[in-house]
């Protein structure tokens, strides 16, 4: 297990301009890797389109807007599997706890509450959410009193888990589907009314490159203060306008993306006008996007600003040296699990919001997609590895291969499975070399 | 020839026994620790040195038996309570996190934090470098996980671990065994000076040639029971052999 032979190469070799690049920017090279994968997904489905089928259609605002939509629910439980496979755990639930989750509150806001509190009580999607959440962290916490303090091997747990919410969410509803859900709960699942238009995304743009620009200036005091080694000024301000750019790039995808027809002449109709000639409404931002990104943020300090996320690297590296340190390993596995249903409940609340109603089929196979992100991303199964940012950019390719598949006209289920079994294989195959090659 | 300390003992394990599923890995054993002494501990592998020294580390609970801390019985749990009565351990695994730098491995479960509670890792370094100066000077490799550094590195790394925050008691677990000479030679100079500080140290060790250059006392111990003790300078080193290989006592050992 402990590999003490060998040292890092990369500092004795002669680096080349590109190695010299990195080491000033200190961008990790794998992060480099993995978005320009992204990158080439998204160029080839729409060259494809274009020269094949005489319209490219995936590199559209359109498209990219519906792509980050679709991302949400499962890059929010990518970055919680992140922190369990870290810890050499794996769970296999999540898909069922989303639809457990989905379904019992599906029925909480259209069966339950209204009878006590009247139908469109505008606490109920806040209920709900609460409800979601805390359901789904009840049922991580039991998954993970049963591997910590029983001993049972975390694969057995949530494969058991994934039969028995599966079959709970089942028997909730007799097999029914709810619907619809509560008129402001649907928001959060997206959609026109479900985004924050083009003033508030601006705003946020203009919030979130203010943060970057906070971020590297802290950053650059905290080394002076100690004296470490700075980052060139020229890489400074690279990393800062890279950011700034790409942050900048997505609010006017977003903002290109206009209200459809249809719900162009409800709205005005709504509000007792005629539809303006050249009326533009751009969809912003979608909730659920803006959930995803507060999630990825907070998921991202959690793990490298906290004795928490210190200590599940800590625990994936060594468990017994992180135990001899003191640190409570049990209880740690149980926060992680609970942390995970709980992101499994966020999910929960965000794909059945954008259904508009609780399936059984709510969030099936989602935990296998779930851990392809976190692995595609990074996250290693040998534990002690893995990034936040890598599981949402993991999660986003397999959504991108799964949607680029549809958009060129092999979206009949089969050949979809199988690029997307491909491109996992593939993704951990050069993850191995690429750490062969920097030893 | 009796115990030449006078005084309270630092440390005193009385009558300690602990034992897996029927085996007694340590059966009703005693030793002591005084401020500013190397005790060596000695035996075969699996004679229960290990095991013994766990109990105090905080890695096993004893059976039975009693610790002293400076005369005051205490109960020792789990390794955090070791670690509030100022006793450190260097385990013969290192017991670092291999995919974490030095400074997160110093500072494990120990994290210092801003006034926001978060990691102050910039802090974490600085202390790092401080130490490391003074224990390794040629150590620099601080960005980068522990997996990355030599034998000796991450044996500086542990010991960094222990010294940094204030020891009283250290435990070394054979310290030396996967180090080069010169490695082994600066170990040696850190134990003097740390025994010149005040600090009681135990140390397990195999190689009776150390046992005879650091420690002032050595523990024989066999198939979990103790043979005896020796002041090192009263005996040869084929008395401890003796002691250990067919657990005679000579007459000195009381």
């Amino acid at each position: 297990m402990s590999d003490t032979s060998h040292s890092p190469q990369t500092q004795t070799h002669p680096d080349g301009a590109v190695a010299r690049f990195l080491k000033a920017t200190e961008i990790d090279p794998r992060l480099l890797g993995m978005v320009g994968a992204l990158l080439l997904i998204w160029v080839g489905f729409h060259l494809y389109g274009a020269l094949v089928l005489g319209e490219g259609n995936f590199l559209t605002p359109r498209n990219l807007w519906n792509l980050s939509v679709q991302t949400a629910s499962i890059g929010i439980m990518a970055t919680g599997m992140v922190l369990i496979i870290i810890t050499r755990n794996i769970d296999l639930s999540v898909g069922s706890i989303v639809g457990v989750v989905g379904m019992y509150t599906g029925l909480l806001q259209v069966e339950w509450l209204p009878q006590s509190m009247g139908l469109g009580n505008p606490m109920i999607w806040v209920i709900a959410v609460v409800f979601a959440v805390a359901l789904g962290a009840l049922i991580g916490w039991l998954h993970g009193l049963l591997i910590a303090y029983l001993a049972i091997p975390s694969f057995i747990v949530t494969l058991g888990g994934l039969m028995v919410w599966r079959g709970m969410a089942f028997l909730a509803s007799s097999g029914r589907t709810i619907s619809p859900v509560d008129e402001r709960f649907s928001l959060l699942g997206g959609g026109p009314y479900g985004s924050i238009g083009a003033m508030g995304s601006w705003i946020l743009c203009i919030i979130a490159c203010a943060g970057v620009a906070w971020a590297v200036t802290r950053g650059r005091a905290a080394r002076k203060l100690h004296g470490f080694a700075l980052r060139p000024m020229w890489a400074e301000y690279f990393v800062g306008a890279l950011s700034c750019g790409l942050i900048l790039v997505a609010t006017l995808v977003v903002n290109a993306y206009p209200w459809p027809k249809g719900i162009l002449k409800d709205y005005y109709a709504s509000i007792g006008q005629e539809v303006p000639e050249g009326a533009f409404i751009a969809h912003g931002f979608a909730y659920p996007v803006i959930i995803m990104v507060v999630v990825v943020l907070a998921m991202t300090v959690l793990m490298t600003r906290t004795r928490f996320g210190r200590y599940v690297f800590a625990i994936g590296g060594n468990p017994e040296a992180a135990a001899l340190s003191g640190i409570n390993t049990r209880a740690m596995t149980v926060k992680i699990f609970t942390l995970m249903g709980a992101l499994a409940g966020v999910a929960a609340v965000i794909a059945s919001a954008r259904l508009n109603s609780a399936t059984n089929a709510l969030g099936d196979l989602d935990e296998l997609m779930v851990i392809a992100a976190a692995v595609v991303g990074g996250t290693s199964l040998a534990g002690g590895v893995g990034t936040i940012y890598g599981a949402i950019i993991g999660a986003l390719v397999l959504v991108s291969l799964q949607t680029g598949m549809v958009l060129i006209g092999f979206g009949d289920g089969s050949y979809r499975k199988i690029v997307i079994g491909v491109a996992l294989v593939l993704a951990v195959y050069l993850d191995i070399i690429y750490r062969k090659r920097i030893k | 020839m009796s115990n030449p300390n006078t005084g309270t003992p630092l440390v005193e394990l009385r009558d300690i026994s602990i034992s897996f599923g029927g085996i007694k890995a340590v059966d009703h054993v005693s030793i002591d620790l005084h401020p500013g002494e190397v005790v060596g501990l000695l035996g075969h592998n699996g004679a229960g040195k290990s095991t013994l020294i766990k109990c105090l580390s905080g890695a096993y609970r004893k059976d039975a038996g009693q610790i002293l801390i400076n005369g005051h019985e205490v109960d020792i749990k789990d390794p955090r309570d070791a670690r509030t009565h100022n006793i450190e351990t260097i385990y013969q695994t290192l017991a670092l996190a291999d995919n974490i730098d030095a400074a997160s491995n110093l500072f494990l479960g120990r994290e210092l934090v801003n006034s926001f509670g978060f990691l102050d890792d910039s802090r974490m370094e600085a202390e790092t470098r401080k130490i490391m100066a003074r224990l390794n000077p040629n150590f620099k490799k601080f960005n980068v996980p522990v997996s990355a550094l030599s034998g000796g590195q991450r044996q500086s790394v542990a010991i960094a671990r222990a010294v940094y925050f204030n020891a009283k008691i250290l435990i070394m677990d054979e310290p030396t065994a996967a180090l080069g000479p010169q490695e082994t030679q600066m170990v040696a100079e850190l134990i003097q000076e740390l025994k010149a500080q005040g600090l009681g140290i135990f140390l397990i060790e195999h190689d009776i040639h150390s046992v005879m250059k650091l420690c002032d006392r050595a523990v024989v111990m066999k198939n979990g029971q103790r043979v005896g003790c020796v002041n090192v300078n009263e005996v040869t080193d084929e008395d401890i052999l003796g002691m250990i290989i067919l657990g005679k006592k000579p007459p000195q050992a009381y």
